[in-house]
């Protein structure tokens, strides 16, 4: 795939979540669940305050009502983001989901997606629950990165690159200071003006997983660039 | 897959859109500023040896030849224009340094040196009216003040020029300093009255919270929503500050004979000193006339 291209951008999220083929609307399906799940299942569980386990019925119960048509026909690309979309159907399940008192608890007959919810709900704890409202919008950023993240890894593993995933691991993902490029050309025995190169590489390579992620679950423009900007934090 | 911390995802977002500048003449140095559209960073040119404001103008490279065709004091030079290996635009433009407008304003107590910075803004604002071009993002953090009273207005990203067409409902600006056609849309309509009112709001916010009156006045015609009842261009606000400064009346603003008397007073205080001095010098003859 030439960089800066992607052939994705062409179908709208919707479009392809209503495509003929099945393979199609699963693909489209699964980019949705990846990017969005983690992040409904913290907006449930800190917004709503619901219980782990209520918590993870609802993340399934939201993600099976998308597999319905209606709820995705009614999503209009010209009024919001497909995210902001998502975000109020959530908050609609879990309301009508509370509301029907003898509602019949789901079990594992309606796990649509396998998800670990106990990694997400080991997550939950290190969360900043203030403010509530935005904990969707942080937690898609985080969730959007953390896959661009293993895209990337798994990239490099698979073109032989992986001397420039540890040096982005050490200089971009290290918690607090890193080391400099000096230290990492020292460590690496390589010139520095390779450390310099590799992280360049390795900065544009994540920039284009990230795009990628995003386009399967936009509409295309203006949308892409839009939430472009919201990925990295702009207003 | 592991959690990736707050700080890490804030690292990330800063580094993915770091320009790679390999195999340019640009050696990055740090990032300067961050906007609405993208980010701003100092570089080294080690052709010329001298340091220089590199912006990622998004998808748009008419930004950089709109402003290039500008060519102002009051104006940003353009000095290079290219494109990235990731397909993102940049220019390269003179860096400016001094700060932006607001800070500034909070630097400076002297309110007839901020009217003067001020008024450099009115003229390049004018000087692009003048050229077609109708900048729509006035705010102070759009405008840079440097040490030497230069003044920059930057930022033309969504500027318009005379012939571009585009899609109604496009909302473009900064909220409190947008006019409400803009607000509303209808950006196609931008003219050079909506400049006239983010400069009058900007104006407000050079003036702080205790304006004189004659000031928040012309701020207020400045910032009328009807468009027709603004000032109908930029210099005409401009001359008002002048005015003002000046100790003339200001069109604006129907003045009290008390203020009216005192702008007199301030206006010829070396002639009512003068003659002040003069009859004190009488009365002291009358008093001490040998007779
Ligand atoms: N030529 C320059 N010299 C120095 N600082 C600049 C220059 N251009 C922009 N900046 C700084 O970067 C910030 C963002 O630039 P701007 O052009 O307004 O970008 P945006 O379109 O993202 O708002 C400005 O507020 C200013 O502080
Ligand atoms: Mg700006």
């Amino acid at each position: 795939m030439p960089e800066g291209a992607f052939p994705a951008t062409r179908y709208s999220v919707l479009s392809r979540m209503r495509d003929e083929d099945p393979g199609v609307r699963r693909e489209a399906l699964s980019a949705i669940v990846e990017a969005y799940w983690k992040p409904a299942y913290k907006h449930i569980r800190l917004k709503w305050k619901a219980s782990p386990d209520e918590a993870r019925d609802l993340t399934q119960t939201f993600f099976a009502s998308l597999l319905e048509r209606e709820l995705l026909s009614r999503y209009d690309p010209g009024k919001a983001a497909f995210r902001t979309y998502l975000r109020t159907c959530i908050d609609g399940v879990v309301a009508n989901e509370r509301k029907s008192a003898s509602r019949v608890k789901r079990g594992g007959e309606s796990q649509i997606v396998s998800l670990d919810f106990q990694q997400a709900e080991s997550e939950v704890a290190l969360t900043a629950a203030e403010p509530v409202e935005e904990v969707f919008y942080r937690e898609w950023q985080r969730q959007m990165f953390s896959l661009a993240v293993e895209d990337l890894r798994r990239h490099c593993e698979q073109t032989g690159r992986q001397v420039r995933f540890l040096l982005f691991e050490r200089y971009d993902l290290a918690a607090g200071e890193g080391p400099s490029y000096e230290a990492l050309a020292a460590e690496f025995r390589i010139p520095v003006t390779a450390v310099t190169n590799h992280m360049a590489w390795a900065r544009r390579e994540l920039r284009r997983c990230l795009w990628a992620r995003l386009a399967v679950i936009t509409s295309g423009e203006p949308e892409l660039s839009a939430e472009a900007s919201r990925l990295m934090g702009r207003p | 897959m592991s959690y990736l911390p707050d700080d890490v995802v804030r690292r990330l977002q800063s580094v993915v859109e770091l320009p790679d500048l390999t195999g340019t003449r640009y050696e990055l140095l740090g990032e300067i500023g961050r906007g609405g559209m993208g980010a701003v960073y100092l570089v080294r040119d080690r052709e010329l040896e001298r340091n220089a404001a590199l912006k990622v103008a998004g998808s748009l490279d008419s930004e950089a030849r709109l402003m290039a065709a500008l060519e102002h004091p009051g104006i940003v030079p353009v000095y290079d224009a290219g494109v990235l290996p990731d397909g993102r635009a940049f220019y390269v433009m003179r860096f400016v340094e001094g700060r932006r407008l607001d800070e500034y304003c909070r630097e400076t107590p002297n309110l007839a040196e901020r009217l003067r910075v001020f008024q450099k803004v009115c003229d390049a604002v004018s000087f692009a009216h003048s050229r077609g071009v109708i900048h729509r993002d006035l705010t102070p953090r759009n405008i840079m003040a440097g040490p030497f009273g230069e003044v920059f207005v930057l930022d033309w990203g969504v500027a318009r020029s005379g012939q571009a067409r585009e899609s109604p409902g496009l909302v473009v600006g900064t909220p409190d300093y947008m006019p409400p056609e803009q607000a509303a849309g209808d950006s196609h309509q931008s003219t050079v009255a909506s400049d006239v009112y983010a400069l009058g709001a900007v104006l407000a916010s050079v003036l702080g919270p205790a304006a004189p009156k004659p000031l928040g006045a012309i701020v207020r015609q400045a910032c009328q929503s009807n468009p027709a009842d603004r000032y109908a261009e930029v210099q005409a606000l401009n001359r008002e500050i002048t005015r003002y400064l000046e100790l003339e009346p200001v069109l604006a603003y129907r003045e009290s004979w008390r203020e009216r008397l005192g702008r007199f007073a301030g206006k010829n205080r070396t002639l009512l000193l003068l003659l002040g001095a003069y009859l004190a010098v009488k009365v002291l003859l009358y008093f001490f006339r040998p007779n």
